[in-house]
């Protein structure tokens, strides 16, 4: 026991030590300016996912309107560099701080109705005040700016060592310490006694009442400072983009943070992070090459909550068990095995998918794919993407019990220990 | 003998129309170890919702250690140290077996809602939850999920969560239940330790169970209590038999044990 806490101390810090690597070196391997705003968006993301999974994932809270805190952060700060533009005595650096202190507030504010309950009564009240808060920010456009949102421009005041914030670059770095920051900070929550007793409060509400503890407490605690991390998020983004929408704060945002959290894992603290980033760069890579990214968006959410309700984390940890028990090389030769089926199915799927879009988008009724061109007012390519796709869908289905089996008899025999 | 660790006076509860406790009086010393026997339906475990307050009771006055609980909520009891079981085993599925009984120790220790304390350096805490799970048996099992435990493990468990607070006043309900002739006979080892020292109430349905630990016992048929005495008094006593005679046990159950 007494000689366990240094070497865990000594992983944990090694661990911290390559995220900050990783967060300095990124802008030097890709440091086009598309790169390079597409790391910042990323950045926020990150937080702003895991602020939410303190709800989700530890406090077992679905929330429908986690927008709200992120646009207060992100109006709160923009207001402030405005401010700052007319002599408020502060650092464009230290500014996600005034997003942070709203999102607090705003927390300690909406918590205080919403968490008397969990399940459906509080999706429902996080859905309203979503909605009240996105309606309200149009009513009063001196706070919220109206149709055209609130603009800033963050280089202000004097340059300190040459940072001003002009260069996109500097504001890289602004967001990866905030970043870096509020990731040690949220994880550091979940090794309290307040983080604890979260998911105690997640698993078994009635049963932490018999130990002492008041759920509702502890939701609202979880909920507000969510809502701080929440604020900081939207107060790196007001930064970046230095102009705030109502849209910031509306139910679109609310579902995006939801769907990268759930797709990345919400049982592991790293989950929503591979999450925010992975469809960060959907978003941005998907929206440059198809009209149908939406779509595509909703198919691979679709997927992953019928097929990997764990998120992405936790089908790295399976395969990261298997590894471990040296076992991994059995499951390889059968997703082999699916991999062709796979690609028939999607490859007809999106054929079928991006004919629809083109037929749908205008006169032009012929497409190039692969170098020749189609005819999409004959029933041919159409036959052809949709026999690929029925195929594909029956391939993965005669073959997927390969997977299943191999992942029994790997599991089996790593759980049976050497043989 | 002093302040009663428990005194339930007139204590009613009504479902609807439905009289479920029908004006319960029950006295339990302090350090006394004390039974609620009764037939299926007769309300046992709806007493321990009224004292525990997971139900509000209808009418009526319950005093913990001499001062009223009435109308308050279960963590607000549970801090003036009354801690329960269940029958139906309500643990911390997803969390290890250290854990969930950490997690019952924090409250007591005065740790309440801090987000500036790591638990790992919480170091009365985690010798506490290392005791009690040495206490309970499952001193190896500290890092396993506790929704895979076995049932006799998750039922000592069970146990552990409600004794690792360090309250005086315990209440256990059924916690032999489902248990076979071995695990009884552990489980009641365990009960015996773990409470030395502390007032118990309990209900259970193992009569053998019940003659062996209880230093009193009251039987509760259709909501009221139509007896409390020793275990010999209870034996004895000729209403008691006639209500089990009436509701199919039979008097020589009661004998045997």
């Amino acid at each position: 026991m007494s000689g366990a806490p240094p070497l865990l101390h000594r992983r944990r810090l090694l661990a911290w030590g390559a995220l900050a690597a990783v967060l300095i070196v990124l802008p030097l391997l890709f440091g086009k300016s598309f790169a390079l705003s597409l790391l910042c968006q990323a950045g926020i993301m990150v937080i702003f996912a895991l602020s939410y999974n303190m709800l989700l994932g530890q406090t077992g809270l679905l929330s429908f309107g986690h927008a709200v805190y992120f646009g207060i952060g992100a109006f709160a700060t923009i207001h402030a560099l405005n401010r700052v533009d007319h002599g408020l005595p502060l650092p464009v650096t230290l500014l996600p701080l005034a997003g942070a202190a709203a999102g607090l507030a705003a927390g300690l504010l909406f918590g205080y109705v919403s968490t008397k309950r969990a399940g459906t009564t509080f999706a429902m009240i996080s859905l309203g005040l979503g909605e009240l808060v996105a309606s309200a920010s149009l009513m009063f456009p001196a706070l919220f700016g109206g149709e055209g949102g609130v603009s800033g421009n963050r280089v202000v005041g004097h340059a300190v060592l040459g940072i001003s914030y002009g260069p996109q670059i500097q504001m890289y770095y602004l967001i990866a310490a905030w970043t870096f920051v509020c990731i040690v900070a949220m994880y550091a929550l979940t090794q309290t006694p307040l983080g604890r007793m979260a998911n105690a409060v997640r698993d078994n509400p009635e049963r932490a009442q018999f130990v002492g503890y008041d759920p509702q407490s502890v939701r609202f605690l979880m909920l507000a400072l969510s809502g701080l991390f929440a604020g900081i998020a939207g107060g790196l983004s007001a930064l970046n983009y230095e102009i705030v929408t109502a849209e910031t704060l509306g139910a679109q945002t609310s579902g995006i943070v939801l769907l990268m959290t759930f797709v990345g894992g919400v049982g592991f603290f790293y989950g929503p992070i591979i999450g925010a980033v992975l469809i960060t760069l959907l978003q941005i890579a998907l929206a440059g090459v198809t009209n149908a990214w939406l779509f595509y968006f909703g198919l691979f959410f679709l997927v992953m909550v019928l097929y990997a309700p764990g998120g992405i984390a936790s089908l790295l940890h399976m395969h990261r068990r298997l590894w471990d028990a040296g076992r991994l090389a059995r499951v390889l030769p059968a997703y082999a095995w699916v991999g062709p089926p796979l690609l028939l199915f999607f490859g007809g799927l999106i054929g079928l998918v991006e004919m629809a879009y083109q037929r749908a988008d205008g006169d032009d009724m012929t497409m190039k794919v692969f170098g020749s061109r189609l005819d999409l007012s004959t029933a041919t390519p159409w036959l052809a993407a949709l026999l690929a796709a029925a195929a594909g869908l029956a391939l993965l289905r005669a073959s997927w019990p390969r997977v299943a089996e191999a992942w029994r008899q790997a599991l089996a025999s790593a759980e049976g220990g050497e043989e | 003998m002093g302040v009663p660790a428990l005194q339930l006076t007139d204590v009613r509860k009504r479902f609807g129309q439905t009289a479920i406790i029908n004006g319960v009086n029950l006295e339990v010393a302090a350090g006394e170890r004390h039974a609620i026997i009764g037939p299926n339906g007769a309300g046992k475990s709806s007493l321990f919702h009224l004292i525990s307050a997971r139900f509000p009771v209808t009418s009526g006055s319950i005093l913990l250690k001499g001062e009223s609980v009435t109308g308050l909520s279960p963590h607000q009891i549970n801090r003036r140290g009354l801690s329960r079981s269940f029958q139906v085993t309500n643990i911390f599925h997803n969390l290890s077996v250290f854990e969930n009984v950490r997690c019952a120790v924090l409250w007591s220790l005065g740790y309440r809602y801090s987000f500036w304390q790591r638990l790992a350096g919480l170091t009365d805490a985690n010798l506490q939850a290392r005791r009690v799970l040495g206490e309970i048996g499952l001193e190896h099992r500290g890092d396993t999920v506790a929704g895979i435990l076995s049932y006799a493990e998750q039922r000592a468990l069970e146990i552990g969560i409600t004794i690792a607070g360090g309250a005086d006043v315990i209440l256990l309900d059924e916690p032999t239940a489902g248990m076979s002739n071995s695990e009884t006979a552990d489980a009641v080892a365990l009960i015996r330790r773990v409470t030395e020292g502390k007032t118990l109430l309990m209900v259970e349905h193992d009569m053998s169970v019940v003659f062996d630990l209880a230093d009193r016992i009251s039987v509760l048929v259709y909501g009221e209590i139509i007896s409390t005495g020793t275990p010999e008094q209870i034996r004895a006593d000729r209403a008691v038999q006639e209500a089990y005679l009436g509701t199919g046990f039979s008097a020589a159950e009661i004998d045997r044990a």
